[in-house]
């Protein structure tokens, strides 16, 4: 981190007045611009979505996206019953996630509430490869003051995160107040500091596939390194054409400002096969300079098992069953 | 004016649903005299598969039903049969060619072996479990349990009877049947599906994979989610059933061998009553130790 702090909100204004080409960043300026992105079709979305999921990946390309996809996964537990135990025994299943395997590849994160975020690094140590992902600001409904948003953020920046899940304000949204959303988001990304800031749109709530769109392009503008879709505790979840609006949106982003934003997709891929759809969407829609767990995660964490299951198939030649894999978020109490 | 007949294409029972197979294959299925009956699904390994994941989904559940519930399920199956019985006395007629009179009997026998083996479901405890006698203030006390979910080479010949007489004795204790059914005769067992879905059998406890039993069983054996496998359908086939033998023992699955006569897999006579020796076949041990007291 930057021993000067850059005020990036100002940042994050400044570049917004000039891509919207105003003066002064307004709600109703936000709101032509965000109005002003072509809608999306929604038969088309959801039939090449689907067209996407009908690709066949075989033999070594399987097992290639299989290996990708678990270096993606932020291993996920948010449960209001979560124990030191559980964080410990899912920070050492993000360790060895294969004991019987050791070439198995390490999840990119673990992703854990901001008080459990000391006992997460206590495990992980600082060199293991895995960061830790924190959810933050009020998480998962996001009602909640400012002032508690941003403390939230920097306690779980100063317990150690790399990563910062946070919610928008999603009435905030829906009522078409973009400059609110827009400053939250830029206020939490300078209380992140130097970890990484991934925007939770929660998809699900946002009723038309054009929100998504406009809440893709809200979250960007505003500094989000991440575009996210949900909290995993709203049905429906990740779905394929709404991860396709959001992969369109990043490279839209990437060929108007030259940035580049990750995607993840999280709750509801608990398949190898959901898992490796979504994988060649981000190659056919983003492109191959996403296919790093740099720039697109999962948020999951049965998948993990799931892929482990089916990487142990490929690797014996016959096929596993759960008694040869640990739990997904296995509990040390 | 001719009426258009109804040319059937039958799929699979997994999970209690009656998916395609995964391949997308059929194949023909004629009568004994090789005039064509139907199309069944060419059951593919990953059928096998997912039917796996089916029966592993179920197990629990079932194996925690009361057995005074099972055997009431299994009682219902019966049921069932037995109201569809035209149906079935006719495919067993045209699939293994027999009379009239001895396909109807052989499915009352399957219809009776149903509810032999309900009867049992609260009762093989009693005789295969038991207090052990120690020397120490201590119950000793063994009690059998369901091994798991059990993959079954179902006869190729016996394609009711044959196929109720080794389904049965699995699901009647708690364990859930993968069944890869008779290659050349899968009506009846497609039939006794329709039947079971309509039953009150957990979808999910027993899933039909009609198709060809050499290109599943080498996969089934080898899975190391299941616990058990039953390999009486090699009887009369060119399978190399050792080799089945030797995946199994990968993951120490128990195996149900074929009956040998004169050193080559046979089929058994189905009509001989069953005994507990296939019931026993599927079952693990738990023994516990509880201080006696006074």
């Amino acid at each position: 981190m930057s021993s000067t702090p850059v005020d990036t909100a100002v940042d994050a204004t400044a570049r917004a007045r000039d891509l919207l080409g105003v003066s002064r960043l307004t709600n109703s300026a936000l709101t032509a611009w965000l109005h002003g992105l072509p809608g999306v079709d929604q038969v088309g979305c959801e039939a090449r979505a689907a067209a996407l999921g009908t690709r066949s990946i075989k033999t070594d390309s399987k097992k290639w996206a299989i290996d990708l996809a678990i270096s993606m996964i932020d291993l996920t537990t948010l449960e209001g019953a979560d124990t030191p135990g559980k964080v410990r025994g899912l920070c050492a299943k993000a360790l060895t996630p294969d004991a019987s395997d050791l070439t198995a590849p390490r999840p990119a994160a673990v992703c854990v509430y901001g008080d459990m975020v000391a006992t997460a690094r206590a495990t992980l140590g600082t060199d293991s490869g895995v960061n830790i992902a924190a959810v933050a600001t009020a998480f998962p409904s996001g009602r909640a003051s400012m002032a508690v948003k941003l403390a939230d953020t920097r306690e779980a920046v100063a317990a150690g995160a790399d990563e910062i899940d946070m919610v928008i304000d999603r009435g905030a949204f829906i009522a078409g107040d973009y400059l609110r959303v827009f400053d939250e988001i830029a206020e939490v990304k300078k209380a992140c500091g130097s970890a990484r800031l991934k925007v939770i749109m929660e998809t699900g709530e946002l009723v038309t596939y054009d929100n998504v769109r406009r809440a893709s392009w809200l979250s960007m503008l505003a500094g989000g390194d991440f575009i996210k879709t949900s909290t995993g505790k709203v049905s429906p979840a990740a779905t394929l054409p709404v991860t396709v609006i959001m992969l369109e949106a990043v490279r839209d982003w990437l060929d108007l400002t030259g940035e580049m934003v990750g995607v993840k997709p999280a709750g509801g891929i608990k398949t190898s096969k959901d898992a490796i759809k979504f994988l060649v969407a981000v190659n056919e829609v983003a492109g191959e300079a996403w296919l790093d767990n740099h720039w697109f995660r999962f948020g999951a964490s049965s998948l993990l098992n799931d892929l482990l299951l089916q990487r142990q198939r490929m690797t014996l030649g016959y096929y596993s069953g759960a008694d040869y894999i640990t739990d997904d978020a296995p509990s040390l109490y | 004016m001719s009426r258009v007949e109804v040319k059937k294409t039958y799929k699979l029972y997994v999970g209690g649903a009656f998916p395609r197979s995964e391949s997308g294959r059929s194949y023909e299925v004629t009568d004994s005299k090789g005039r064509f009956l139907a199309n069944a699904a060419l059951g593919s390994r990953k059928d096998a598969r997912d039917a796996v994941v089916a029966a592993r989904k179920a197990q629990a559940g079932w194996a925690g039903a009361t057995a005074y519930n099972r055997g009431q399920v299994l009682y219902r199956v019966a049921e069932v049969m037995e109201s569809r019985k035209a149906q079935f006395v006719e495919e067993v007629r045209a699939a293994e060619g027999l009379n009239p009179t001895r396909a109807a009997a052989a499915v009352d026998a399957a219809i009776d072996r149903w509810v032999w083996y309900a009867g049992w479901s609260d009762k093989f405890t009693q005789v295969l479990g038991g207090l052990n006698p120690v020397a120490g203030p201590y119950f000793n006390i063994s009690a059998p349990e369901p091994t798991g979910v059990v993959a079954v080479l179902a006869p190729q010949s016996s394609s009711l009877l044959g196929l109720v007489s080794v389904v049965a004795p699995v699901i009647v204790s708690g364990n859930t049947a993968v069944v890869v059914t008779s290659f050349n005769r899968p009506i009846p067992a497609i039939t006794l599906a329709e039947a079971l879905a309509t039953s009150d059998v957990p979808g999910g406890v027993v899933n039909l994979v009609t198709g060809n039993p050499a290109e599943m069983a080498p996969w089934l054996a080898s899975h190391r989610d299941v616990n058990a496998i039953d390999l009486t359908g090699v009887a009369d086939t060119d399978i190399a059933w050792a080799e089945l033998e030797r995946a199994a023992a990968n993951n120490l699955k128990r195996v149900r061998r074929p009956l040998i006569v004169d050193g080559s897999a046979v089929e058994p006579d189905w009509t001989l009553s069953p005994g507990l020796n296939r019931i026993e076949s599927y079952l693990e041990t738990k023994t516990v130790w509880h201080p006696k007291g006074k």
